[in-house]
This record gives C-alpha cells, sequence and structure tokens, in this order.
C-alpha cells in the first residue's frame, strides 16, 4: 500500500518537473518563431503572444537576398555534418574497440594519450591549422571541416565508456571460435551492440558540425561553400543597413530548421536502439 | 584456456583499428598545436597592420599573465560553469532515472525527450542573442512580468554581475540538460534489468536503488559527462561574449578565460594567446586528471570496479 | 565534442586575422607571370573590399560603365565581409599582407574604410593605400569641392591624401514634434533649436522634458560622438605608446553620469544599436530627440519608427559634429590605377554623381556647391521629417566641422571606453575602478600600449 502511494506522488511530481522544464525549452523556440513571423516595425512596438503576417515574406526575404545562398549553405551544411557525424561515430567506435578488446604493447599509452588530448582547448590550435591547410592545397575546400573529426578524444571516451559497461569481451571469443575475422566481427557484432552510443554521438556530433563557426570562418572564403553559421554571420552583422530583425529571427529559424528534422528523425532511431539493446550478459 | 598467445597474435589489429585515429590527429592536431607552443615563446603581435616581432621573450608571456587579471576570470568561469553545471547534473540525472523507471509509468516520454533535447540545437551564439533581446529591459520578458504585476518597473537584468551571471548559468543548463539527460538515460538502459529486478525483490525503494544501484553503474558515463562539462565550462565562450558584448560586463564579472585568450586572439597578439592557451591545456589536464582518477580509480581497462563506498563522488 | 565545437565559434574573426601574419604561402607563384602580362595593360578583375552594398549600390548607380562587365572586359569582384566582430577588418588586413604576392587578379584595387579606423590605413609608414596624387588625382583641383574635412580626415601624418569620400556625416539634433508640442507648444525647429543651442541650454530643455516624463535622449552614448569626434588631440600621438585621454572625454563622462542620475536620459537604454535603443526610436518612447548624422535618420530612426511620417523634426545639434563616413581607397599594387582613378573620381568628385546618389539614397554628399543648392531646393525635402529639408541644416554644420585629430588605435579606444564607463554610469563601479578596466582592456585590445594618461 505505502509503496503504491510513494509512485503516484512521484509521478505527479515528475509531470510536473517534466512540464516546467518543457515550457521553458519550448518557450524560447516559441518566442523565435513568432519573432520570425513578425515585421521589423511590429518587433518594434513590442512582444507579442500572437505570431504575425510576415513569415513567407521574411523567408522571401532571406531567400532572395542576392548576398546570400541559403539554400546552397544548408545544403553544404548537411554534407559537411552528415559525413563528420558517420566518420567521428565509425572511427572512434573503432578505436575505443581497439583499445578496449585487444591487448598489445602500447595501450595504456594510447589510451592516456587520448585521455591527455581530450582536454585541448580547441581555439590553441587554429592558428597552425589554417597554414597547414593552406600548404596541403585544401583552403578553402569542405574537407578540412570533415576529416578532424575522426580523431574525436570525448567521442571516443563516450564509445570506450560504453563498451565497458556493455560488451562482454566473452561475446568476442564466441564470435572468434565461430571463425569470424577481426574486422568482421567489429562491424558485425560489436557495431550493432553499440548502436544506442552511436545514435546519441552522432546526433552530438552533427549537430556541432552543423553549428560550428569557429574552423568554417577559417577555412571557406568562396561564397558557394559557406555553411550555414556563417551565413547567419555576414546576416546579422552589426551594420545599420542590416536592422530588419524579422529577417534575422527568420534566419535563425531556417538554420535549426533542418537540425531539427535530422533530430526527430534520428531520436527515434534512438530510443528504438537503446530498447531493442544489444546482448547483455 | 591459454589467453597469452592468442592476444599478442591479435596485437596486430589493436594497433590497426587506432591508426586512423591517431593519423588524423597528428595531422589536424598535433602539428598545429606545436605551432601554438612555439609562439607562446615570442613577443609576436599586430599593431594596426605592422607586424611586431617574432622577438624571443623566454618566459616573458607566462610571467605578464600571471600578473594580469587572469585568475580573476578563471574564478568567474569556474562560477559561472557551477552555476550551470550543478542544476544541469542534478535534474538531469533525476529526468534520467524517472525516464528509465518502468514502474513510473511515465507517459509521453517520447515528446518529453524530444523537448528537453531542443534547446541543444541551437547555436549558442543564436541562442545568447534571443536571451540578449529577450531579457533586455525593455524586451518580452520584463513586459511580461510588469503585466503581471511581478515588478513595477523593468529589471535591469544584464545590469549586475548576479544577474547576468544568473543568465549565463540558466542558458547552459537549458542547452546541456538534455544532452546530459541522455546520455544518462543510455548508460541506466545499459544496465542490466536483472539487477533492477533482483532490487526489488529484495523491497529496496527507488532512493536507495538510485543511490546504490544505478549510481555506482552509471560511474563511467558520469565521468564522462563532468569531464566533457568541465572542458565546456573551461572554454565557456560564445553565451557570456555575446550576451556582454566581449566585455565581460558589468566590471569584467563575467569574463571568461577564453574571453580572455579572444581579446589577445582579436589583437593578434600571438605570443600571449599562446602562453595562454598552455596555460588553460594545463590547467584542463590537471582538472580532468583529477576527476578521472577521483571517478575511475584505475586508470584503464576492465569493468569498472564496484566499489559502493565510493559511491558519492560523482556528486562532488 | 559539441562543446568544444561550440566554445571558440565566435573567436574566429580573430583567429583569422592572426593567421595572416603566419601564412605568406597563398598562391604565390603565379604573380610572376600575371603582372607580366598585365604590366603594360589593365587587369581584368577589379576587386573591392567591403563590408556591406552601400558603396555597391551607390556606385552601381553612377558608374555603369562597369556594372558587371564592361566594354573593355573588366569585371568587379565585390569581396563583402561584415563589420560584425571586426571581421571585415580582419579579412581586409591577411588580404592587404599577402597582396604583393598575390595574382594581379587577386590583388585588392579599392577597399573601403570609415571613419574610426580610416587612419590605421592612411598611416603613411604602412603604406597600403596610394596617395592619390599616385593615381593621377589632385586633391586641390579635382577635389576643390568638397568639405575640407573629409580631405582631412584621409590623410596621412604628412598631410598627404590617401582616400576620398562621397558622404559626409554631420549630426544634427532629431526631434519629436509631438512631444515638443506637449511640452513647449510648439515644434518650430528654429525655437527648438534655440532650446538646444549649446548643452546648458539644453540641460535647463531637459529639466522641463523631465518634468513632463520626458527623457532628453535616450542613451549617454548619444552624446559620446560630439564630445568625442571633438577632442583636440588624438588619442595616441604618433610615435608613442600612451593614451592620452582628452579633457572633452572627461566632460563626456561627468556629463553623462550627471544627466544620468538626473533622469534626463533612459537608464533602462544602454548604449547604441541595440534592442533597446531601437525601442526608444519607437511610437511607445518617451525619448524626445536624437543626435544622428543622415545615415543614422535614413538607415536607424526610419526603419525603426512605427508611427505615421513627419512626426520627427530636425534642428541644430548642441554642437557640431561629424559622425562616421565611408573612405573609397586605392589599394597599393593595384593592377587597374586608371580604373580606380576613374572610380574614385565619378564616385567623389563628379557634382552630378554626387547629387544623384544624395536623391536617389538620402546621403549627404561630399559637394559644398552641390549641397548649398540643395539646401535651398524643395525637391530634397524628406517625406519622414514631413516635409522638413534636412541638407538646409546639414550644410552648416558640415561647413563648420572640425575633425578631430585621427590615430590608428581610435576604434579600440572609444569602443571601450564607453564600454568601461557604462558601469560606472550605472553605478555598478566607482570611477576609478571603471578608469582601471579602461586601462587594461586597451593594453589587450593594442599591445604595444603601455600607459594611459588621464587630464587633471
Amino acid at each position: 500500500m505505502k509503496h503504491k502511494r510513494t509512485k503516484v506522488g512521484e509521478t505527479i511530481l515528475a509531470y510536473a518537473v517534466l512540464i516546467v522544464l518543457s515550457f521553458l525549452c519550448l518557450f524560447f523556440f516559441y518566442i523565435l518563431l513568432v519573432n520570425a513571423s513578425r515585421s521589423h516595425a511590429e518587433l518594434q512596438r513590442g512582444f507579442s503572444w500572437l505570431p504575425g503576417g510576415y513569415f513567407l515574406e521574411n523567408l522571401k526575404a532571406v531567400a532572395t537576398d542576392g548576398n546570400f545562398p541559403m539554400f546552397k549553405g544548408i545544403l553544404n551544411s548537411l554534407i559537411v555534418s552528415s559525413c563528420s557525424a558517420a566518420l567521428c561515430t565509425y572511427f572512434s567506435a573503432l578505436t575505443a574497440y581497439g583499445l578496449y578488446a585487444y591487448n598489445f604493447k602500447f595501450k595504456k599509452l594510447a589510451f592516456t594519450f587520448i585521455m591527455a588530448i581530450l582536454v585541448m582547448p580547441t581555439q590553441v590550435t587554429a592558428m597552425g591549422f589554417l597554414r597547414l591547410m593552406t600548404n596541403m592545397s585544401l583552403y578553402d575546400t569542405l574537407w578540412p571541416l570533415i576529416l578532424p573529426s575522426i580523431a574525436s578524444p570525448s567521442v571516443f571516451y563516450f564509445m570506450y565508456s560504453y563498451l565497458e559497461s556493455s560488451l562482454p569481451l566473452s561475446l568476442v571469443e564466441a564470435a572468434r571460435i565461430d571463425g569470424s575475422g577481426e574486422f568482421m566481427t567489429f562491424n558485425r557484432i560489436v557495431l550493432p551492440i553499440m548502436k544506442p552510443a552511436v545514435a546519441v554521438q552522432a546526433i552530438f556530433s552533427f549537430v556541432g558540425s552543423w553549428n560550428n563557426y569557429f574552423v568554417p570562418a577559417l577555412i571557406i572564403q568562396s561564397k558557394d561553400k559557406m555553411t550555414v553559421p556563417i551565413l547567419i554571420a555576414t546576416l546579422r552583422g552589426a551594420d545599420y543597413m542590416n536592422f530588419d530583425m524579422g529577417k534575422i529571427y527568420m534566419m535563425i529559424t531556417v538554420a535549426i530548421v533542418p537540425i531539427i528534422i535530422v533530430y526527430l528523425l534520428l531520436s527515434k532511431y534512438i530510443i528504438a536502439g537503446i530498447t531493442l539493446g544489444g546482448v547483455k550478459e | 584456456m591459454n589467453k597469452k598467445p592468442k592476444h599478442s597474435s591479435y596485437a596486430k589489429w589493436g594497433y590497426l583499428f587506432i591508426l586512423p585515429f591517431f593519423i588524423a590527429f597528428f595531422i589536424f592536431s598535433f602539428i598545429p598545436l606545436l605551432d601554438t607552443v612555439r609562439y607562446s615563446f615570442f613577443e609576436y603581435y599586430r599593431s594596426g597592420i605592422k607586424e611586431v616581432g617574432p622577438n624571443f621573450v623566454g618566459l616573458a608571456n607566462y610571467k605578464s599573465l600571471l600578473d594580469s587579471d587572469m585568475l580573476k576570470y578563471a574564478g568567474n568561469t569556474l562560477i559561472l560553469w557551477l552555476i550551470g553545471f550543478i542544476p544541469q547534473i542534478v535534474i538531469a540525472l533525476l529526468l534520467a532515472n524517472w525516464f528509465t523507471d518502468m514502474r513510473l509509468k511515465l507517459r509521453g516520454k517520447q515528446f518529453f525527450k524530444v523537448v528537453i533535447y531542443l534547446p541543444n540545437l541551437i547555436m549558442a551564439s543564436a541562442f545568447a542573442m534571443l536571451f540578449f533581446a529577450l531579457f533586455s529591459t525593455n524586451g518580452p520578458i520584463n513586459s511580461i512580468l510588469m503585466s503581471m504585476g511581478l515588478t513595477e518597473t523593468p529589471i535591469d537584468f544584464m545590469g549586475t554581475a548576479f544577474g547576468t551571471r544568473s543568465l549565463i548559468g540558466l542558458m547552459n543548463f537549458l542547452m546541456w540538460f538534455g544532452n546530459t539527460t541522455i546520455m544518462l538515460m543510455a548508460a541506466i538502459m545499459g544496465i542490466s534489468p536483472d539487477i533492477f529486478e533482483a532490487a526489488e525483490l529484495d523491497g529496496c525503494g527507488s532512493v536507495r536503488r538510485f543511490f546504490s544501484i544505478t549510481l555506482p553503474l552509471i560511474r563511467p558515463i558520469l565521468a564522462y559527462t563532468l569531464i566533457t562539462s568541465i572542458i565546456g565550462g573551461l572554454q565557456m565562450f560564445d553565451v557570456p561574449q555575446i550576451l556582454t558584448n566581449g566585455q565581460g560586463n558589468p566590471d569584467r564579472t563575467s569574463m571568461t578565460l577564453i574571453m580572455f585568450l579572444n581579446s589577445h586572439l582579436k589583437s593578434r597578439n600571438y605570443g600571449m594567446a599562446g602562453a595562454l592557451s598552455v596555460y588553460l591545456f594545463i590547467v584542463s589536464a590537471v582538472l580532468c586528471f583529477f576527476v578521472y582518477r577521483m571517478t575511475n580509480g584505475k586508470q584503464d581497462g576492465g569493468a569498472p570496479k564496484k566499489s559502493r563506498n565510493h559511491k558519492g563522488g560523482a556528486n562532488a | 565534442m559539441k562543446k568544444r565545437l561550440l566554445a571558440g565559434a565566435m573567436a574566429v574573426a580573430s583567429i583569422a586575422a592572426l593567421l595572416a601574419g603566419c601564412d605568406g604561402s597563398g598562391s604565390s607563384q603565379a604573380a610572376g607571370d600575371a603582372t607580366a602580362n598585365t604590366a603594360s595593360a589593365e587587369g581584368q578583375v577589379i576587386n573591392i573590399y567591403s563590408w556591406n552594398d552601400e558603396f555597391r549600390t551607390r556606385l552601381e548607380a553612377v558608374y555603369p560603365e562597369v556594372d558587371q562587365t564592361s566594354d573593355d572586359g573588366t569585371e568587379i569582384h565585390w569581396v563583402i565581409n561584415p563589420n560584425q566582430d571586426g571581421v571585415y577588418q580582419q579579412k581586409l588586413d591577411e588580404a592587404l599582407l599577402n597582396q604583393a604576392t598575390a595574382a594581379a587578379d587577386d590583388k585588392i584595387d579599392i577597399f573601403l574604410s570609415e571613419t574610426d579606423y580610416v587612419y590605421k590605413y592612411t598611416d603613411a609608414d604602412a603604406d597600403v593605400t596610394m596617395p592619390l596624387t599616385d593615381l593621377g588625382i589632385d586633391p586641390d583641383t579635382d577635389l576643390a569641392d568638397q568639405y575640407p574635412f573629409t580631405k582631412t580626415t584621409a590623410s596621412d601624418q604628412n598631410g598627404v591624401q590617401r582616400g576620398s569620400t562621397w558622404q559626409c556625416c554631420p549630426g544634427l539634433l532629431v526631434y519629436r514634434r509631438d512631444i515638443a508640442k506637449d511640452v513647449f507648444g510648439t515644434d518650430d525647429p528654429a525655437v527648438i533649436g534655440e532650446k538646444v543651442k549649446d548643452w546648458d541650454t539644453l540641460k535647463q530643455t531637459a529639466e522641463e522634458l523631465k518634468a513632463k516624463g520626458y527623457f532628453t535622449l535616450a542613451s549617454y552614448a548619444d552624446t559620446f560622438r560630439v564630445y568625442g569626434n571633438n577632442v583636440s588631440q588624438p588619442w595616441v600621438t604618433a610615435g608613442e605608446t600612451t593614451v592620452k585621454v582628452d579633457p572633452l572625454i572627461m566632460d563626456w563622462i561627468e556629463s553623462s553620469k550627471e544627466w544620468l542620475d538626473a533622469g534626463y536620459l533612459d537608464k533602462t537604454v544602454k548604449g547604441q544599436f541595440n534592442d533597446d535603443w531601437n525601442k526608444a526610436m519607437g511610437s511607445a518612447s518617451k525619448v524626445f530627440a536624437f543626435l544622428l548624422p543622415p545615415w543614422g535618420i535614413d538607415f536607424t530612426l526610419a526603419p525603426n519608427w512605427d508611427g505615421v511620417d513627419g512626426t520627427w523634426a530636425v534642428c541644430n545639434p548642441p554642437m557640431t559634429y561629424n559622425w562616421g563616413g565611408s573612405y573609397v581607397h586605392a589599394c597599393t599594387g593595384t593592377d587597374n590605377p586608371e580604373h580606380v582613378k576613374d572610380i574614385i573620381l565619378s564616385m567623389t568628385a563628379n557634382k552630378d554623381n554626387l547629387i544623384k546618389i544624395s536623391k536617389d539614397y538620402q546621403d549627404f554628399t561630399n559637394t559644398v556647391s552641390g549641397m548649398q543648392e540643395a539646401s535651398t531646393d524643395d525637391s530634397f525635402a524628406s517625406s519622414f521629417l514631413g516635409g522638413q529639408n534636412a541638407y538646409a541644416y546639414y550644410a552648416p554644420v558640415a561647413e563648420n566641422i572640425q575633425i578631430a585629430p585621427l590615430s590608428a588605435y581610435d576604434q579600440g579606444c572609444v569602443e571601450l571606453l564607453q564600454n568601461s564607463f557604462s558601469d560606472y554610469f550605472q553605478g555598478n563601479v566607482d570611477f576609478d575602478r571603471a578608469k582601471e578596466n579602461f586601462e587594461t582592456a586597451i593594453k589587450e585590445r593594442y599591445p604595444d600600449i603601455t600607459d594611459v594618461q588621464w587630464p587633471e
């Protein structure tokens, strides 16, 4: 009896907390959408809970701005983010598995090394990064935005932790006895078990790459290779010619809508992946 | 089973599997990193469009940084991080626990999960811009508060250190608690249901189950969260930069270390920026080593040891 | 991972600039050949660096020969980088450092600068802008009709003119007629002009406005340009490493604090070009007036105003001042000197073109005689100002502007001083602390600055 009652209380509490938090999260998106649908003059007059009628006009203003190849930018961002997410999760999982499942002389050293570079601030290397990319003739290409994601220490660490908690080495041994090759074992057995971790990290790295302004702004020069954040930066320049707040809100909206779509698609996959699970002891 | 020969024959696969990572790291991070360290020993900056240096100055950059307000900015960074992180980890643990608790029968879980992660999708700089507009003295938040009669005159949120710091903390919290919740959930889902069932049979209540089973078993992921959060905190930049226009107003109380670094970068002061980067690197390395030791007990390998008496560690 | 990526997002601009210094390795191979080919003739591509479309729209309006492709096949390539976070200057600086080794068609031919940092580029030691005489332009004859202060602004320390502008930015006081009627019983610009003719009079007027619940101006930053652009000594004297704060700046600090505490300014508006400031220009605002140059009225005030036209009017400011202005420079090393000369002359010295720009884009253009004519020509009346001819007010101000002596450090000094003292105005720090914060910030921005001198 007593047991039941506390559960009800806890459920109510859980709902209350969730509703408050959801409100906080959605509130800002709601305001963004409302503001994106109002003209600059309406925005001037103050805040309103109701959307205005300028959504399409703001969208048109953003889409037809000659300085501003919005669709090309979204396409570039999609390419870069998808490739980064794929490379990053696959190679991080591979590296984590390599260090988890095998014993070799420099294993400990390699692990410690990765843990050490985990903390390296990104800003530190930018200077040399650009010079190197220029020397390698990769300046103003999309490669420097994609390839470095192969080495993502924090994703590696996540994968490693996940392996520790969900992959029994006995499973690997069993695969070997069945005659599975090492690489095959990783792709066919280990990777499916890691699916939840891969899905989570794929989202994170996709989002990270999508929102990344730092590296693209260093590397990308020509307009047809620009990614969304660089385009936004040009639009919201502190310049008296760019006073149209409606347009700015619209651009932010345009920048986050594709990512929300990708997220909604992937989030289903994550939940499924978690509930399906892998082989557990 | 004679494991020994087997492992040595498989060793080459280990090397092979970790090779791409190290090649990519070496090219894209290590070579550039050497540059930074090298310049930290030089006086090298631009004045207008004229270049000064590089002149070798030894440790002078490191010394003049110690004489500056660097430690104050380190303190700001710590405070700003804590304001965001403490609620973030508490709420995330709570939510992850609720979401995974089969006995709670929460409906709309999917919806809530999707919603709480949403703020993380928006660019930090765009999010900060939005907050700046919302919380400005004539902005929507103030007009809502005033129409509800909660305040007579508009509140100057960004006029006080407390207000600015709280806003930064709130933003960091909102942006990251969903992310952390999802990661912790993935970890809790990874725990075998048998263990929970056994606990239930033993009459273990929610609270006890949480502290005695869940928490110790998800320690690796907790450590991961803590470490990434510390790194993120140390590198906190976009949000305070945009909210305070790069100055950390009022009175530089919201100036973080990376904002400090950025102001050296802005003046193209390679030497100072390099030295500050090295300091940052050392501090984050020390912090993470500490946390990693504290939460994992061991350097590497094997499943985490189930030492119950350690359980409070992750929350500290 | 994500955190790490995000963390540096905005630092990028700065780093992009850093790279310029250590990155001289671009595509320098081709340079030799290309220059050899074009040594006798003009290059095929005119590269123009700017931060928005302002110059482009005006150039295309008055210089159709080189719209996209001219008769001789020359193309204009626009390289537009936003001013935000100094990205424009950083990309420009990067390109300037590579100018000598760049291929002919990649060389910058023309770039623009603003008054706040024009001196960084006209500096004779830096030598990145060509003296106009080297292009074959004689400032004394070809630019005789320009306002003298614009020529001074674009000149280096030796008095050699290295740039030219099509616009002047004399500032006026723009006020709300409805508020004027309510408080003073009249909205006649002549009467209002009397009431704001100098700081002391304006202060008495402010008291009247306050009594009726109005703010005289929006923000303490609004008056900065009036003081700051009238200083008598440069922020940093050439060859020195000391920032000298002018007594006039101290006056600004003192009066801003006084005005803010007295309630003449809207406490909720901090700085300019932010949401609060924009809203202060809306119909719901209690702010009586702004101090703005022509571009400020057309591009800032007008879009932010949501009431009927004719509510705002202009009159003389409490002190003549200039705010802003875009300068056109011929970049040293250009491979298109003839075209560049052509463009500069038709954009900044051709009276017909300038009048056209004034008509079409409301710029107050750089022709003394043309603006005098405009000030009596009713076709220049502004509908936003309810048919008032603002040129009649701009012209005398423009003729009296004494440009403040410039230094390469102006932009940082202006920005950081306002920022440091806004804490003081709002009562967050005391006066000495604000001074210290300014000293710290300015030394961060300019590593070669060693000292800050405050007037006694």
